[in-house]
């Protein structure tokens, strides 16, 4: 068996993927790739360069924010939502995040031939439902069909427009080092609740999907002056991720405290069982919150005032350096750095 | 959750920090065999918590990383036969094979599934009678029983479109050809705790005893790996080369006799290669003639398919604990999970995944602030 | 070897040991496990799970020992023993 001690030239990787693989969708490093090196060099401007979860847009004096989600979640239906929820909140929680209030939602929908019907309507009602509960209209819409066998059932997009009501940037240049780090709520229940109802993977839980609308507590947040430097919702990628993106866009170090994290017991199980990091556990409820630290007790009395952040917690602050890291002290107490997950989280065995 | 956080209590961390520093007079190089402890130690930062001298390497505990790329190639191929559906555990999906993973086949349309159990692989054969069902049986000692059972269910099932493609791997072989390998630097060990749970601790006596080395088997919990670490360092300060259990809560000296019965009823143990190792006899397990019928290498006719590692990538040097992941040239720059030049980036036990994730950056020019 | 996570039996079925099996709770999550490789465990015991299979019980008097073994070495003194 030739193990090679002599030196060796490094060989071509095997990836520069020729496919798309499902990591590519996962939020992680392959997602990034693939913004990086193909969707932001094509489309260059400096909207797509702030790298945020939302466009902030000047429009005939108007400073507005625009976002667009698609959701393609499988199953369609799960404990706590289905992709309708999904398809709503996700945006609205998107323009919330630039600090704008969510006003009015397009939506496509890309529909498999042979959906039952009813399914579809059950759909459009929790849609319904979410928009009222989030105070978003749908005012424009598309339909298609394809193939049988081409869908997965359904696919729909959203995409939103809201009025940004105040002077601030909310981005991640704007997070300063001194900033203090606050996490809406605990984390990982949307992206079990998924596993737990897809086949093969069955657990029985009460394990729910975290899907709400987060625009009331963060339009809060504006209303009550607190300098708010950024906000991110986690979304696939998880917490992790959101910190990763942040870290990069903002060439600043940001510091967790593991312990503060808040995880709850079924979810951990679940992870646990299949070896899953909750960090890396998509959610569709929970945002985190930079802001300085002289604001930050305001911050948590305006968020415990909101259902869905009344579990908010700090988490950690923002250093100078090293740039872009994102560390973590252990509950042990030992540090490690936090990178992005390349490709999604498996079910493993060892 | 019970049984595993009492387990990452910080205070106890540092109990047995301060405990091992005081016992440490010397530097000793201790090796875990279990990627899951891999896993732990860089998840937590264990390591960071050790004295100076006391250096863990990382052995080749992780079954992904020491299946052959030859094996990787036949799933390769029985996978993308259009009438298999074909089952893995997730930890197989991107170990890379000469020029492509199962995770990219299934990316091209070939019906690859994720079980979390080798059972779910057999009711899905009873479901799908039109399909070929195989399922890709990896692991060490520990997932045997399971695997086994999942023959024997089969067999009860008369199912005649299952089978298993079998990469068993035993620890004890593999152990002893890393003691008498020349250049090993190991002095004592933390064995691998859930093999154990199944086998016991018995096999390890003879080599404690041969090659004068402390074995401690060891669960995966930062206060076990803690704790095994302590106890081997000090029988290695205080001259003795025992094995001892330091995970008592799940092992017996015996192990688990009925799993074992089952395993040989189904299993005979056979030469395998590992990855980055070579061949080693006796090292393996393969299913016995009466059961060949499940053998997915006679069913796909693949027994005479070779294919040789290729030279470039030293994870091998890494699973022999002769190297860390960092030293190696390529780790980062051209070896990341995204694009891995061998399993042990690769797999989520694998060192140089375990490195990559949660180290990248040295922690000792990050100032953390805290 | 791998990742085998404790929990604890809530439900119990099967007559023949090679088909035994049941209900263990993850703190609050429930799967179904083959119990036949844990004859003697019963409703309320906590097994180690590997791949949907029990393979060994949670010996409870065993699982302080940890703890006992610190306290031995004096290096436990000032702390409460964590909660089990």
């Amino acid at each position: 068996m030739s193990t090679n001690e002599t030196g060796f030239g490094c060989p071509l990787p095997i990836g520069r993927h020729s496919r798309v693989l499902l990591a590519h969708g996962g939020g992680g490093q392959l997602t990034s790739q693939l913004l990086e090196q193909l969707f932001i060099p094509a489309f260059r401007n400096d909207a797509l360069a702030e790298r945020h979860d939302g466009a902030r847009l000047s429009m005939g004096g108007a400073t507005v924010a625009f976002s667009t989600d698609s959701f393609v979640v499988r199953p369609l239906f799960f404990a706590g939502g289905d992709i309708g929820t999904l398809a709503v909140n996700g945006t609205v929680n998107d323009l919330a995040m630039c600090g704008a209030r969510p006003q009015y939602l397009s939506c496509g929908f890309i529909i498999e031939e042979g959906l039952a019907l009813e399914v579809l309507e059950r759909v459009v009602d929790s849609m319904r439902l979410a928009a009222a509960a989030a105070g978003v209209a749908l005012v424009t819409g598309d339909t298609k069909v394809v193939d049988r066998g081409k869908g997965d059932g359904l696919y729909i997009n959203t995409a939103g427009i809201g009025l940004i009501e105040h002077g601030l940037v909310v981005a991640p240049s704007s997070v300063r080092a001194g900033d203090l780090i606050i996490l809406s709520g605990d984390i990982g229940r949307h992206g079990m609740a998924v596993m737990a109802a897809r086949e093969g993977l069955e657990f029985e839980s009460a394990i729910e999907s975290d899907c709400a609308p987060v625009a009331a507590p963060v339009l809060d947040l504006l209303e009550a002056g607190v300098e708010v430097h950024c906000l991110r919702d986690l979304t696939r990628g998880g917490l992790a991720s959101a910190l990763v993106e942040i870290a990069e866009a903002s060439r600043l170090q940001l510091a967790i405290d593991e312990t503060a994290v808040a995880v709850r017991d079924d979810v951990r199980g679940a992870c646990e069982i299949l070896g899953f990091d909750p960090m890396y556990v998509a959610n569709e409820g929970r945002f985190i919150a930079l802001v300085p630290e002289t604001g930050a007790d305001l911050a948590m009395r305006v968020l415990a005032r909101h259902e869905v952040s009344r579990a908010a917690v700090l988490i950690g602050r923002v250093g100078a350096a090293p740039e872009g890291l994102v560390t973590l002290r252990s509950r042990i107490g030992a540090t490690r750095v936090v990178d992005r997950l390349s490709g999604e989280q498996l079910p493993r065995i060892c | 959750m019970k049984f595993i956080d009492e387990y990452r209590d910080g205070d106890a961390a540092a109990g047995f920090a301060r405990a091992l520093a005081r016992i440490t007079t010397r530097p000793w190089t201790l090796m875990e065999v279990c990627g899951g402890q891999t896993h732990a130690i860089v998840k937590f930062g264990v390591d960071e918590l050790l004295p100076k001298g006391v250096t863990l390497v990382h052995g080749p505990g992780c079954p992904v990383c020491v299946t052959p790329l030859e094996l990787i190639e036949k799933a390769l191929i029985i996978a993308s036969r259009p009438e298999v559906t074909f089952c893995s555990f997730g930890d197989m999906l991107r170990v890379p094979g000469l020029s492509t993973d199962l995770l990219s086949v299934k990316a091209a349309g070939a019906d690859v599934r994720i079980v979390y159990s080798p059972l779910d692989a057999v009711e899905l054969a009873r479901t799908l009678p039109d399909r070929e069902v195989v399922f890709f049986a990896v692991g060490f000692e520990t997932t045997a029983p399971a695997n086994a059972m999942a023959v024997f269910q089969a067999a009860r099932h008369q199912l005649a479109n299952f089978s298993m493609l079998v990469s068993h791997v035993l620890v004890p072989p593999a152990m002893e050809a890393l003691l008498s390998a020349e250049g090993s630097r190991v002095q004592g060990f933390l064995a691998a705790g859930h093999v154990c749970t199944v086998m016991g601790f018995t096999e390890y006596e003879p080599l404690a005893a041969k090659y004068k080395v402390p074995i401690v088997v060891t669960g995966f919990e930062p206060l076990d790996i803690l704790q095994g670490v302590y106890m081997c360092v000090k029988q290695l300060e205080g001259g003795r080369a025992e094995v001892e259990n330091q995970y008592a809560r799940a092992v017996r000296r015996q192990g688990n006799v009925p799993a074992q019965q089952l395993v040989r009823q189904m299993f005979e143990v056979v030469p395998r290669k590992w990855r980055g190792v070579g061949e080693i006899p006796a090292s393996g397990l393969g299913l016995r003639a009466e059961y060949r019928r499940f053998d997915a290498e006679v069913r796909f006719d693949l027994e005479n398919t070779h294919a040789d590692e290729p030279p470039e990538c030293l994870s091998g040097l890494i699973m022999q604990g002769r190297m860390k992941p960092h030293e190696c040239p390529a780790f980062g720059t051209s070896c990341t999970p995204e694009h891995p030049l061998g399993a042990t980036m690769v797999s989520s036990e694998g060192a140089c995944a375990a490195y990559y994730r949660y180290r990248r950056v040295r922690v000792d020019t990050v100032s953390t602030g805290n | 070897m791998c990742l085998a996570i404790p929990g604890r039996i809530v439900t119990i079925d099967g007559v023949d040991p090679m088909l035994r099996s049941g209900k263990v709770d993850f703190a609050g999550i429930q799967k179904r496990v083959n119990l036949s490789y844990v004859p003697e465990a019963r409703v309320g015991d906590y097994v180690l799970v590997h791949v949907g299979f029990a393979i060994s019980t949670v010996d409870e008097s065993e699982a302080a020992q940890v703890f006992e073994y610190l306290k031995a070495m004096g290096d436990l003194t000032e702390i409460e023993e964590p909660p089990s």
